[in-house]
């Protein structure tokens, strides 16, 4: 039989259980590539489930820095003996099939055309460590130190990885070292190593990072100081506002009092979590929350009102499978007309698109400066893909002269000074975007009432037609004025012409499904693995 | 309803602990119908607020959509309002609570925004002990959309158009008394005297107080055979006790008093003076609270006055430690860790 050989080029999947904590060891697996120079691309694949089910982490190896998924397994690395006869199905012919071979495999796994890697890992768990949890987590470093020996990854790096994880607990790093050795040496004793699928040492990652979507959002936020979250669970959202909130309790507590320059509510559900974003910046405060599609329905209503009066409102939508519940656990890209158009009655909302973590970073931040400039509902609209695995990116950049844009706030100075009525709905600079104030600024001048109804420039109710269309036709202005400010998309990849949108990641264009071959109608000339597969 | 407000005012009008006469306290002319409950309720507001000397643009009054919903136009004009969506207002409270500690907060609802749509969020800003003053204009009908049974609405009340209401009425009072409300009240849109010293009191409580005040609807819900009309409400009501709100005497603190009468001290050293209680029931006692409006409840009398108030109760920002200073007033120096951070930041991802 042949053995597959590639360099800096494969495919590993890592066939879990959830719940088993494999996701850190998986993560060690991945960084200590990308820490040899090596572009990787690790993917969680998880189902709607808390305990038991199984989870897969795949990692892309790719010299030439094609991260999208491929099909076709090199290696399965398999300790989840429920999913075994589908992972067994999905090796590449002439791939790997590393397992826990503590129990002999059934006749009927066996594939003549696959090699078989077998390493009893829990069987040297239960040997040399007596803590059964213990066990469970170590073994998941057997297979780590298993597979770093048969591709042949930096064993000084994963040591450097293992030891600032476990920073201060040195039992633990002594205990992660012993697993990890017990892999190497078990494989070099039993299989040639390394295998014809291994990794060289490069420089092509630069100054990158390995970082998820969700948390440069939340970082995105911290740095533009927003100070009010509010929020309701929902895969994939959820941990953005943790995100924010972690890095709050790092950053954000005065160091004297011990007291918190933020607010984070879990609302009830997502109507009150949006109510509260908007109450908040109504009241002058930088707030945000994150849903995904199910969320984006509920939440219309208050976008809808947050567009109608004119209300600084920043969301993060980080999409998933619908419609209604849909997938909860897996990607899509389906909520732009809903979050573009969210609420009745000729409501519409600046979106924007990121495609990296850098970008979330920039793009959140971005976020609630064009909210405060336009005084609109701004949507930053990731996915599952961006938001909850680690994804290569340009590192986080922020200016330190960078000033928060408030937009236009009059002070009680200037209140005080303004001879003429003041009209919180009056376009005096043409550009569709009238003054605000915010509560409490000045005694006798600047107060409105804010309302979803229709009203005239001085904020009254009206229900007269030529001040209704005064009203809708400055907020149309605005729109224009909106498309200025948001600057112009930008389209990655060497051949856009076949294939335009915002779904463009990694700076490499993807085909919709497999790759095809040159002439067929599924073959995408701009696609990288197209191309690698067909030319 | 009136259709035009005399710009003139009497030269001598009193005026307030910081120089405001009433009028800084009025909003635009009500457009409600003539005799409606919801404008002595404005009017109590705008009472209250000239008597405690609050600075009007130290306001923000928020409400949700409905008859009621509509008033915070009709006072204090010169406080910021927002009337959000239906139901809605609690959230928009918190937010803009979560905003500005410094402000004082006077959440507007009725029945149809507070029992019915925006239940959930009722109860939410209740178990959060939100720092608001929550004045539900109860008339047991929606009046907007011309009379439907509201969920406050008593089982057996009839309505304008002759038919009997066949479900539960929801007891708004009862059901923040049950979540843990940190303050409760119910009165009557017709007994300011009732109102004036509640919604001061109210104001004056860190944290969330409710006051649920029967204000009935005259164009649908005043006919005989409706348990919130005009007459029924004055034949049954009950008060709790004689209500008085002394403001700033720091030096009295909560007590009982001989006959019955109990002063309760509030954070800001105001005081509410209870007098001629009913012997069981002790406003600082949840469980006999909780008898009394039972009590009431099977007499068919509507319980009036302070129900239930918790001093030491913990508001939002409490909970939340929050800083002392208001959120919105933070800038870039308080808030953004800086480029040295972030560069940390960025190592621990490599």
């Amino acid at each position: 039989m042949h053995h597959l050989t590639a360099l800096n080029d494969f495919v590993v999947r890592f066939a879990n259980v959830n719940g088993t904590g494999s996701a850190s060891a998986n993560l060690m697996f991945a960084k200590s590539i990308f820490r040899m120079g090596i572009p990787v691309s690790p993917k969680n694949i998880f189902p709607s489930n808390i305990q038991g089910l199984p989870t897969w982490y795949e990692v892309r190896i790719s010299e030439k820095g094609y991260l999208g998924r491929r099909e076709g397994v090199d290696i399965m690395l398999s300790v989840n003996p429920q999913s075994m006869p589908k992972d067994i199905a999905n090796v590449k012919p002439n791939g790997y099939f590393l397992y826990d071979s503590t129990k002999e495999l059934h006749k009927e796994f066996i594939r003549d055309d696959i090699h078989y890697l077998g390493v009893p890992m829990m069987q040297m768990c239960m040997d040399k460590f007596s803590d059964p949890r213990q066990r469970q987590l170590l073994k998941n470093m057997v297979y780590v130190g298993a597979m770093a020996a048969l591709i042949d990854i930096e064993i000084p790096v994963l040591h450097e990885i293992i030891s600032l994880q476990f920073k201060g607990k040195e039992k633990l790093i002594a205990a992660n070292f012993q697993a990890l050795d017990m892999g190497i040496q078990y494989v070099k004793e039993h299989y040639k190593c390394p295998l014809g699928l291994r990794l060289e040492r490069r420089d092509k990652v630069g100054d990158w990072i390995l970082l998820d979507g969700n948390t440069a959002c939340g970082l995105g936020a911290i740095y533009a100081g927003a100070t009010v979250a509010a929020w309701y669970p929902i895969t994939p959202s959820t941990s953005l506002v943790q995100a924010f909130e972690k890095y709050a309790k790092k950053l954000r507590v005065d160091p004297e009092t011990g007291e918190n320059k933020f607010a984070v509510i879990q609302a009830e559900d997502e109507l009150a979590a949006i109510g509260v974003v908007i109450g908040a910046a109504w009241n002058g405060a930088r707030s945000f929350t994150a849903t995904s599609g199910p969320g984006v329905s509920l939440m219309s209503e208050f976008l809808g009102l947050a567009y109608f009066a004119e209300i600084p409102t920043v969301l993060a939508d980080v999409q998933r499978g619908g419609p209604s519940t849909g997938m909860p656990t897996r990607t899509q890209q389906s909520d732009i007309i809903s979050a573009a158009y969210a609420s009745h009655g000729d409501t519409r909302h600046v979106l924007l698109f990121p495609s990296t973590p850098a970008e979330c970073f920039d793009h959140m931040a971005e976020a609630f400066d064009l909210a405060e400039q336009l005084q609109t509902p701004v949507i930053v609209m990731t996915d599952l893909d961006l938001g909850m695995n680690e994804n290569m990116s340009p590192p986080l950049a922020w200016d330190d002269s960078r000033a928060y844009e408030r937009g236009k706030v009059l002070t009680a100075e200037e209140l005080e000074n303004m001879a003429e009525r003041y009209g919180r709905y009056l376009d005096v600079d043409g550009d569709g975007i009238p003054w605000r104030t915010i509560p409490g600024t000045h005694p006798t001048k600047g107060s409105f009432f804010t309302r979803g109804t229709s009203r005239d420039e001085y904020a009254a109710y009206t229900e007269e037609g030529p001040a209704y269309v005064r009203n809708v036709d400055r907020l149309l202005k605005k729109w224009d004025t909106a498309k200025n400010r948001t600057g112009a998309g930008v389209v990655s990849g060497e051949k856009p012409e076949c294939f335009r949108g915002n779904i463009f990641r990694h700076h490499h264009l993807r085909c919709p499904g497999s790759p095809g071959t040159a002439g067929s109608t599924r073959y995408y000339p701009g696609c990288h693995a197209c191309q690698s597969v067909s030319i | 309803m009136t259709f035009v407000r005399p710009i003139f005012r009497h030269p001598e009008s009193p005026k307030n602990a910081i120089g405001y006469t009433k009028k800084h306290y009025e909003g635009a002319l009500s457009t409600l119908c003539a005799g409606c409950g919801h404008d002595s309720v404005s009017g109590a507001i705008i009472q209250a607020c000239f008597e405690m000397a609050v600075e009007p643009h130290k306001v923000a009054k928020l409400s949700g959509i409905g008859c009621s919903s509509k008033t915070p136009t009709y006072f204090l004009s010169n406080s910021h309002g927002f009337n959000s969506v239906h139901g809605r207002m609690p959230s928009v409270a918190t937010g803009a609570n979560l905003a500005n500690r410094d402000l004082m907060y006077i959440g507007i609802s009725g029945d149809g925004d507070s029992a019915s749509i925006g239940m959930g969020q009722f109860v939410h800003a209740i178990r959060r002990n939100l720092n608001v003053t929550y004045i539900i204009m109860n008339n047991g009908c929606y009046g907007l959309t011309k009379g439907q049974d509201s969920a406050t609405a008593d089982a057996g009340s009839i309505n304008k158009s002759g038919s009997a209401n066949m479900y539960q009425a929801i007891d708004m009072a009862g059901l923040a008394l049950e979540l843990g409300a940190s303050f409760i009240a119910r009165s009557f849109s017709g007994d300011k005297e009732q109102m004036i010293p509640l919604i001061k009191a109210a104001m004056s409580h860190p944290g969330f107080a409710l006051i649920d005040i029967v204000s009935p609807c005259v164009t649908f819900n005043n006919n005989p055979g409706s348990t919130k009309s005009y007459d029924y409400t004055r034949e049954h009501m009950e008060a709790t006790a004689a209500v008085d709100y002394v403001p700033y005497m720091p030096e009295i603190t909560t007590q009982y008093a001989e006959g019955g009468s109990v002063a309760v001290a509030l954070h800001d050293g105001s005081i509410i003076q209870l007098s001629k209680l009913d012997q069981d029931w002790n406003p600082l006692d949840r469980h006999s609270a909780m008898n009394r409006l039972y009590e009431a409840k099977s007499r068919s009398e509507i319980l009036t006055g302070l129900i239930y108030i918790d001093t030491n109760a913990a508001d939002l920002h409490t909970l939340l430690k929050t800083v002392k200073k208001p959120l919105n007033t933070l800038e870039k120096q308080d808030l953004c860790p800086g480029s040295a951070v972030l560069e940390g930041i960025n190592n621990s991802c490599r």
